[in-house]
């Protein structure tokens, strides 16, 4: 099972590897905008799978990424995508740190709300101070470009930048969840209190890995704004917390692999009902199918997407595999 | 900007210098803004210190008062609305993210509902509210059994995916429905009028129709929850679960009648707030993140608790948006982020 399970990682990767040489530029475009969610997808996997925290105020990070991005690029040349990218996951950890400073004080659904009321905080800042350009955001005049040798500007630069950057984190994210500190967090995830008792000392690990998700959500935000080209609040507003939620739990919970499958599949469920060439007139009310299709994917896969070849498996030889546990962590 | 608030500043000093009981700037009324659901004030003052002051000063006593009745009444609404949802969340552990779309569906009703029943019974207010509440038990009962009762046993995530499912089918049944359009509802020609309120504001009854409906409710709840039977069970089923199922209570039936009211509770506030508040695509939406707000602030399960956290929104949500109208938004979530860091389990914690 194992083998399968780093197998199909692989071919995920090596299919978005050589995905543009087959595709035109729609495709390019809505695969690195699907790339980036999937980015931000995964760093909210780190903290809801594998510590066991929900975080319903993701977008802040992400957000405070791209608006970082924007702000400093300087405004008579393309800035340096070095210099932008440090900067802008610097900015995004840096809020990760206070907020989750205070908001690790609580628990449970309370915690859930702490970090609401961060990011909403963040949200108004950007939308009702002339720092943010208020509702209409502010456009990236010039995209980032590393020397000559990476202009961001070109689409199939960024498809290839977002790809490793991805693929980067998902293999950093993978190695975390089997090093000592991962296994930590797992263990905060199933217990804390027995945690503590066996002498770990948890606000520690788990601020560390708050503000190592907000860092990498900030790397999406990124990501984002060198891709759009511009930065509006909506991207700090609660939707989208609420949409990189649903995007990990459609993928399964507990796998950094369900994180990549949902955000592919949230995406291209919304591309399938938004087209006109399928349900015509009715595209329009494309949130009806997305819905449904929620609702009945709930009904249906209680693992999430991730866990259906072993809900097959299950169906055809009667037999329930061993419960995910600690091994399952890609 | 900046230089406008200097401006007041020093106007507004200057005129305290002289007289100190001069009538307020024509400036200092708030007016009546159809930007916020609930139709609070919009104010002009910037957010420092010295227009703070000054603006408390201005503010006469019938402004203060009607703010104050505002902030009442729009913390009553929240109140119900919560209520259900911190009813549901206590009780059945189920986050319910579809709750603002009942209330949502609530306005609706209110607005397609009227000329119905003027059609077939002959019109009538408190009619269409009690059809509107009979749908909605209706509607809650059915949703329960279809959608949630197979869900207890899962995780809380799945119910969130679940009921963000739900809110889509709703917005977009609306929008199929409906319209995308904003719609008004006019109140009852008996509830239409103003009084009086000093020589120059009124302040419409409706209004305070509506803060009566909420206490009302309220009052109706407190009596359902510490004085009858099923609200021993609702209390004890929020203690613990496992302890009632094995003193013999059918906690699938409780679980829907609790699930049914929360929702015609939801509803009725809709039904009530629309004359006032307008009926638009995504009013749900807005609602629904403040009433987590108080359900949080409050206590989860805590009926005591949402009371408080909604009266307390409403007045720094009101006040905010007259004397900090620009940090107005962020007023509520500070006010969150600063109660949950006092107390990390809400005012009163439930269970």
């Amino acid at each position: 099972m194992n083998q399968f399970r780093y197998l199909f990682v692989f071919l995920v990767f090596a299919g978005l590897a050589v995905f543009p040489f087959f595709s035109g530029q729609y495709g390019v475009d809505l695969a690195t905008k699907i790339m980036v969610m999937a980015l931000f997808a995964l760093s909210l996997e780190l903290l809801v799978g594998g510590t066991g925290l929900v975080c319903f105020g993701h977008a802040a990070f992400f957000g405070i990424g791209a608006y970082a991005t924007v702000l400093l690029s300087p405004s008579d040349g393309p800035g340096s995508v070095l210099w932008l990218l440090v900067a802008s996951v610097l900015a995004a950890a840096l809020y990760a740190l206070v907020v989750g400073a205070l908001s690790l004080r609580t628990k449970g659904v309370y915690f859930i709300m702490v970090t609401l009321a961060f990011a909403q905080m963040a949200y108004y800042v950007v939308h009702d101070t002339p720092l943010g350009g208020g509702t209409d955001g502010i456009y990236l005049l010039m995209k980032p470009v590393l020397g000559d040798v990476l202009d961001l500007d070109k689409a199939n630069a960024l498809y290839g930048f977002t790809l490793a950057c991805l693929a980067a984190s998902f293999g950093f994210l993978a190695l975390l969840g089997r090093s000592r500190f991962g296994r930590a967090l797992a263990g905060i995830r199933v217990n804390e209190q027995r945690m503590r008792a066996t002498g770990f000392s948890t606000y520690p690990y788990k601020l560390a890995a708050f503000v190592i998700s907000g860092a990498m959500a900030g790397l999406a935000g990124f990501l984002f704004a060198v891709k759009d080209g511009t930065v509006n609040p909506e991207l700090i507003s609660w939707h989208l917390s609420g949409e990189v939620l649903i995007m990990i739990i459609l993928g399964g919970i507990g796998h950094l692999r369900g994180a990549l499958i949902g955000a592919f599949a949230f995406a291209l469920l919304q591309e399938f009902f938004k087209s006109e060439v399928v349900f015509g007139e009715f595209a329009k009310h494309w949130h009806l199918g997305l819905g449904l299709t929620i609702i009945a994917s709930v009904a249906l896969l209680p693992r999430g997407l991730v866990g259906v070849p072993a809900q097959i498996r299950e169906r055809l030889l009667g037999v329930s595999s061993a419960k995910g546990g600690d091994d399952e962590s890609v | 900007m900046w230089r406008s608030r200097v401006w007041l500043t020093r106007h507004a000093a200057a005129r305290c210098e002289c007289d100190p009981h001069a009538p307020p700037l024509r400036g200092s009324l708030p007016p009546k803004g159809a930007k916020f659901p609930w139709g609070g004030p919009a104010g002009i003052f910037g957010p420092c210190a010295v227009v703070f002051c000054d603006q408390l000063q201005t503010m006469n006593l019938i402004t203060f008062l009607i703010q104050c009745l505002n902030a009442l009444q729009y913390g009553l609404l929240l109140f119900l609305v919560a209520s259900g949802l911190t009813l549901i969340f206590g009780i059945m552990g189920v986050i319910n993210l579809a709750h603002g779309s009942f209330y949502m569906i609530g306005a609706y009703m209110a607005f397609g509902l009227a000329p119905l029943v003027a059609g077939t019974l002959g019109g009538g207010f408190f009619a269409t509210l009690l059809i509107g509440v009979v749908l909605a038990v209706l509607l809650g009962y059915v949703l329960e059994w279809a959608f949630f009762s197979f869900l207890y046993e899962r995780e809380h995530l799945q119910q969130v995916l679940m009921t963000y499912g739900l809110i889509l089918v709703f917005e977009e049944c609306r929008s199929l429905l409906v319209g995308d359009d904003v719609h008004g509802v006019t109140p009852p020609d008996f509830l239409a009028g103003s009084l009086p309120l000093g020589d120059m504001m009124t302040y419409p009854v409706y209004r305070l129709f509506i803060s009566g409906v909420c206490l009302a409710l309220a009052l109706a709840m407190y009596f359902v929850f510490s004085r009858t039977r099923l609200g021993m069970m609702i209390r004890a089923g929020s203690t613990n679960r496992e302890m009632v199922q094995s003193l013999g209570i059918d906690i699938k039936f409780l679980y829907r009648v609790v699930f049914a009211a929360g929702v015609a509770i939801a509803v009725l506030a809709g039904m009530v707030a629309a004359p006032v508040s307008s009926v638009y695509p995504g009013m749900g939406n807005s609602v629904l993140i403040v009433c987590f707000v108080v359900v949080v602030i409050g206590g989860i399960g805590s009926i005591r608790g949402a009371l408080l956290a909604s009266l307390l929104i409403g007045l720094v949500d009101t006040f905010g948006k007259v004397l900090l109208p620009q940090a107005a938004g962020v007023l509520v979530y500070v006010l969150m982020a600063l109660i949950l860091l006092w107390k990390p389990d809400g005012l009163f914690k439930a269970g």
